[in-house]
């Protein structure tokens, strides 16, 4: 338990056939913190969650989670360090047969035989904690978009993970929702002593609880720093996407064999 | 016939190995995960009675229609011969040995099987299933595992009740609507209709059709592309797929067992 990075990421490359999607990722959490990471949908970001869960596994490089490779876990080493993992997936991912108290309970049903009592005592806690006690016995579809997600999140962490993954948690929702999960990302890993992935690219939210962060493009991190230190950050890559603005050097159109003119056979043969 | 045919067949072939094995895998995890901790007895009763449940209706009306159309088909055909005493016996056969095992599966593919690759397409679909496995719980012990068996166990038992069913059918266009007499329609049957040779030659065919069903089922909904329209054609390929599947088994296992 020295280490003090709970996460290392290094050199990392993966590549899907021909395209390549992460070209060398260095990145580390340090124990205790939440660290953004940042970039353009299509970017990469949730297939680097994936790799750090260990379910895609990268060409080159390394993911030390807790001082272990998951590239070359077995099967069930891999499953035995994801439980002390929770991921919070981009569209909640919650069973829809099984109510809002079965879906928080599901983890602790397949991996432990508590008691009944005792079980419902942890999962009333977690629901507690995101405020849904009170609807423990809704099913997923009678559940908001922001309740869904926050019933996904008490049950991501029902285990009381070392490293909690959160995949676009502010995604589609109403200000007030986004503003809830933002502050629960950061209470419940401290409540928790856990580390935090927070991959998203609302800016102002993730800037607010972050404590550190990286922003991808074109398969590298361009730039990395606290919230303070990318604000003010000199790479113009970072502040083109830290504003928002269609101009700048992240172009806005998908590369093309041909160029436009000749899409329109307006090039001339000689 | 162009030249590029056997090149094309070829491609298809080679292409299909890899999907094959893939399939092949899910199959053999998903019958052997009864031994992982995640497998759940209660999850497996759970399928028998939801896959048997689902389909019940449907076997009962289907049954009984052909086990009457039977009546009148056999009729048809033995009075000819003078031999409608036998009635009852090609009844019970054609129900036992081919049509009761056939008509189970194919109805049970068209019915449950379409249901189970729905299921678990749109499982993958809003990664449930993803989430699954980043809670250390293996989908081939939770999800395949009690489908499969379920599948296998509930075919069986659904086509018992489709033969009896069918028998009681063929009896009723038989005996009071045709005339042949209730007495020699039933001993008739008692004493021709095997257990080993009949019986148990339908049930293990209804066990491998059970097989191939809820396989074909679970693999499609597997290799659903994770998209509405993605479940959508992965359904209908389950049902066309198995119902192929099982009509071909049972020219195989009819020319093995015969
Ligand atoms: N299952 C897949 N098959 C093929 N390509 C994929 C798949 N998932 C993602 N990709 C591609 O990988 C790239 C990165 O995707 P992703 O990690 O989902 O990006 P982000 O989460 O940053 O939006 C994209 O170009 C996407 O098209
Ligand atoms: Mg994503």
């Amino acid at each position: 338990m020295a280490e003090e990075n709970l996460v290392e990421i290094r050199g990392l490359h993966f590549a899907r056939g021909e395209h390549v999607v992460l070209d060398g990722i260095d990145l580390h959490v340090p124990r205790g913190a939440v660290v953004a990471v940042m970039g353009a949908s299509g970017g990469g970001k949730t297939t680097l969650l994936n790799l750090v869960a260990g379910s895609l596994q990268g060409q080159r490089g390394q993911v030390l989670v807790a001082g272990k490779d998951t590239t070359s876990l077995t099967r069930a080493e891999l499953y035995r360090l994801r439980q002390q993992m929770g991921m919070l997936f981009q569209h909640s991912a919650l069973f829809t047969d099984l109510s809002a108290f079965e879906n928080v309970a599901f983890p602790l049903r397949r991996h432990f035989r508590l008691p009944e009592s005792l079980l419902q005592k942890l999962v009333l806690m977690k629901l507690e904690a995101v405020g849904l006690r009170g609807a423990a016995q809704l099913m997923p579809a009678e559940l908001s978009g922001g309740m869904a997600r926050r019933v996904a999140l008490a049950r991501a962490v029902i285990m009381d993970p070392l490293l909690i993954l959160y995949d676009e948690p502010f995604t589609g929702l109403d200000p007030i929702s986004v503003g809830i999960i933002a502050s629960l990302i950061r209470r419940l890993n401290d409540a928790l002593g856990a580390s935090s992935i927070l991959v998203s690219h609302d800016v102002k939210e993730t800037f607010a609880i972050a404590d550190y962060g990286y922003i991808l493009g074109g398969g590298k991190v361009i730039a990395e720093g606290s919230p303070d230190a990318l604000r003010s950050s000199k790479s113009p890559m970072a502040q083109q996407f830290l504003q928002g603005s269609p101009e700048g050097p992240v172009p806005f159109h998908y590369p093309a064999a041909t160029t436009f003119a000749q899409d329109l056979g307006l090039q001339v043969n000689k | 016939m162009n030249e590029f045919f056997i090149p094309r067949l070829g491609h298809v072939v080679w292409e299909s190995v890899p999907r094959l094995g893939a399939a092949t895998r899910l199959l053999l995890g998903g019958l052997g995960a009864v031994g992982n901790r995640h497998f759940s007895f209660r999850q497996w009763l759970r399928e028998v009675y939801g896959l048997g449940v689902l389909s019940l209706a449907l076997m009962i009306v289907a049954a009984l229609f052909t086990g009457m159309v039977l009546g009148f088909q056999g009729y048809y055909a033995l009075v000819r011969f003078g031999a409608t005493s036998a009635l009852g016996t090609l009844i019970a056969l054609s129900l036992l040995r081919e049509l009761g095992p056939v008509l189970t599966a194919l109805l049970f593919a068209g019915r449950a099987g379409s249901a189970l690759t729905a299921e678990i397409g749109s499982m993958k679909a809003t990664e449930q299933l993803a989430a699954m496995e980043m809670m250390a719980v293996n989908p081939l012990a939770w999800v395949v595992a009690p489908r499969l068996w379920g599948g296998i166990f509930a075919v069986p038992i659904l086509c018992v009740i489709f033969d009896l069913v069918g028998i009681f059918g063929g009896y009723l266009v038989s005996v009071p609507v045709l005339g042949v007499d209730g007495g020699t329609f039933w001993a008739q049957m008692q004493s021709n209709v095997t257990l080993s040779g009949d019986i148990l030659n339908g049930l293990l065919k209804a066990l491998c059709f059970g097989l191939i069903v809820t396989w074909i089922a679970v693999w499609q909904g597997f290799s659903a592309k994770p998209t509405a329209e993605g479940v959508g054609a992965a359904t209908t390929r389950s049902v066309v797929m198995a119902s192929l599947a099982v009509l071909g088994l049972d020219f195989i296992l009819t020319a093995l067992l015969f």
